[in-house]
């Protein structure tokens, strides 16, 4: 009889042993061999920021987007805005290379300038992130656009639009030494090889400016009034081709494609109120979160600057009448900075 | 023998009317009405911020924050309006703003006695600052629903004039009844040929420094304005642009010596036609970028070095205050 209550016992101990058992072993979990790494690989690592200039959608939308990736992990985000001046943006680039931040993430404002500075940076153990125009070094990373592939695209659409119409058609240029306008430029010749039907009335370079642009767009317009299409390097600049198209009393008739970052104010409300016929956007909270994924990356991998040598080109977005109201072509830089 | 003297606002409309002519022969489509007011209009502006700084040149001084007087109180109208405040307050604050940017200036030359160059150039970046810093969220502000309307001041036409040619025309207007027509126009000649003779005579040439610096912003302010309503937006980071020395180029070029007194409203006239023409003629032979500043460069060079040759200085033609 003792026998018998002992096993009972024995038994209901067992179960509940082995009911409690199960989560007990759960509540213990397992442990996960690589954040701690990755945690302290990140943690206190200095990223520094230097854009052409803030205070625009592009770079303020980047620094926005990394700030959200990186400073949760204890990574301190510096800036140096050279506010377009060149001189000033060699002068930071330097600087930091003398300060030793983990990751620099630069944005250039020709193919050239900071060539050698970057070289020089990878070799003293800092990785190189470029966003957008690349320089003729290739760095660690390329996050940004392929202007090549824009060019084309844009080109293809100001073609496609000019079928039975005069053929004509104009190129407004941005910086001639900047990356994004000279590659651009490569791609609308890409295009136009294959079709010699097409006349460029006008190739000139607007320098990102809006009132240039306007200028030239009336001029060109005055003198072809049968214009067709015209290819624009920039939706920030084209703001004033469009301006000009307009006051021609030519929208709908003259086909506008440009490109940019698809801030929803600097592309889709254009799209939708006709001032651009095509923006090819490329995204940039996608672009931004590209660069944090290759940061976080190369922190962790402790791969040696310079050692490794990619890119990530941007899937292009082409913004039109069509998809222009959906919530997916554009971002809200408002949005993006809560 | 009696000397051939031609000044310098002779030769460069002599070389404006040669570069008009050869373009009228050659250029097809550029002697159009069409074209003509194409030409106006897309140097309008820069017409008009002539005006300004003629107003401070003439009474010898210079004026640097110029651009950032038209780019920091136009674009604060695009931003306030953005931000929900009605376009009337709107274009008080910009107003208002101009006219303390002016008060700064004015203040700081005629009171303080900071060289021109110095104060204006200073309080230019700091305006600048002030309008990335803490008035706009983005470089490129942009037109919203607020502004339907306005943009009338830029766009358009009116009795099929481009209104942004009108609104030059009025700025002309203006300034040239204010320089040829009133007491105060009379005093800034007089500061500007001798300031020193102009205040023993009893002129208040502080308060006269003052008003040319608040007028010149207040002109800046205005061309900004039409500006932003002929592109839909105001691009202010055209401060970091060659703007403020095209302004220059136009005021000396058209004759008005950087010596002061002399000048007026037709020299900005002529300086501005000659730009406007090789702009566009160059635009219309498609001329690349770097082909443009060549030729741009060259023009000049050739206006300034005639002017050398026919009116050597000496001793007693060079006055103090010449940059």
């Amino acid at each position: 009889m003792a026998c018998i209550h002992k096993f009972a016992l024995g038994s209901i101990a067992a179960l509940a042993l082995s009911a409690g058992a199960v989560p007990a072993l759960a509540q213990q979990g397992l442990d996960e061999p690589f954040q701690k790494t990755f945690r302290e690989a990140l943690a206190g690592k200095t990223v520094a920021y230097v854009p052409v200039a803030m205070n625009f959608d592009l770079t303020e939308g980047w620094y926005a987007g990394l700030k959200k990736e990186l400073e949760p992990f204890g990574v301190k985000f510096v800036i140096r805005d050279p506010n377009w001046n060149t001189n000033a943006g060699a002068q930071a680039v330097t600087s930091l290379i003398s300060e030793k931040p983990a990751v620099m993430v630069i944005h250039n404002p020709d193919v050239q300038t900071y060539a050698k500075l970057l070289q020089r940076a990878e070799n003293e153990g800092i990785y190189v992130i470029q966003i957008n125009m690349g320089s003729a070094y290739r760095s660690s990373a390329f996050v940004g656009a392929n202007w090549i592939e824009i060019g084309e695209r844009q080109t293809e659409g100001v073609v496609k639009a000019c079928q039975g119409k005069s053929n004509k058609i104009a190129i407004i240029q941005g910086a001639l030494s900047a990356a994004a306008s000279a590659y651009t430029l490569k791609g609308v010749e890409n295009v136009l090889a294959k079709h010699p039907e097409i006349k460029v009335v006008s190739s000139q370079a607007a320098d990102w400016d809006a009132a240039k642009a306007k200028a030239i767009t009336q001029t060109v317009l005055k003198q072809n009034p049968d214009l067709c299409g015209i290819v624009g390097f920039w939706d920030g600049m084209d703001i004033g081709t469009a301006a000009a198209i307009k006051e021609a009393g030519l929208t709908g008739k003259v086909f506008l494609a440009t490109s940019g970052g698809g801030e929803r104010k600097g592309a889709c409300e254009l799209v939708k109120n006709g001032s651009f016929d095509l923006n090819m956007s490329y995204d940039v909270p996608t672009q931004a979160a590209q660069m944090a994924g290759t940061i976080k990356w190369l922190l962790s991998s402790g791969a040696k600057p310079g050692s490794v040598k990619g890119s990530e080109y941007t899937t292009l977005i082409p913004i039109t009448k069509e998809n222009a109201d959906s919530q997916m072509a554009c971002w809200n830089l408002s949005d993006l900075k809560k | 023998m009696k000397r051939v003297r031609i000044s310098q606002q002779e030769i460069v409309f002599a070389v404006f009317a040669a570069l008009f002519l050869s373009f009228s022969v050659f250029l097809q489509g550029f002697l159009s009405a069409d074209n003509m007011l194409t030409l106006l209009q897309n140097v309008a502006v820069l017409g008009i911020l002539g005006l300004g700084m003629a107003i401070v040149v003439i009474g010898r001084g210079i004026d640097l924050s110029l651009i950032a007087a038209l780019a920091v109180p136009g674009g604060l109208v695009l931003q306030m309006v953005q931000n929900g405040h009605s376009l009337p307050a709107s274009l008080l604050s910009a107003g208002l703003l101009a006219i303390a940017i002016g008060l700064v200036n004015g203040w700081l030359i005629a009171y303080a006695e900071v060289p021109p160059l110095f104060a204006t150039l200073a309080t230019g970046l700091f305006v600048a600052g002030l309008g990335q810093a803490a008035l706009f969220q983005l470089d490129v502000v942009q037109w919203s629903d607020g502004m339907a309307g306005f943009e009338r001041l830029g766009q358009g036409s009116i009795l099929g004039i481009p209104t942004s040619i009108v609104m030059f025309a009025i700025a002309c207007v203006v300034v040239f009844v204010l320089l040829r027509k009133t007491r105060w126009g009379a005093y800034i000649y007089a500061i500007g040929d001798n300031p020193f003779a102009a205040r023993v005579t009893g002129i208040p040439s502080r308060p006269i420094i003052v008003l040319q610096y608040v007028l010149a912003a207040l002109i800046g302010c205005f061309a900004g304005l039409v500006m932003a309503a002929s592109v839909n937006s105001m691009p202010t980071r055209i401060f970091n642009s060659t703007l403020i020395y095209d302004v220059i180029l136009v005021v000396v070029l058209g004759g008005i010596g950087l010596s002061g007194g002399r000048g007026g409203v037709v020299n900005v006239i002529i300086g501005t036609l000659l730009i406007g023409t090789m702009l566009n003629g160059m635009t219309i032979l498609n001329i690349p970028y770097a082909g443009q500043n060549l030729i741009k460069g060259l023009v000049l060079l050739i206006a300034v070095i005639t002017d050398t040759f026919l009116n050597p200085r000496n001793e007693e033609t060079a006055q103090q205050g010449d940059i």
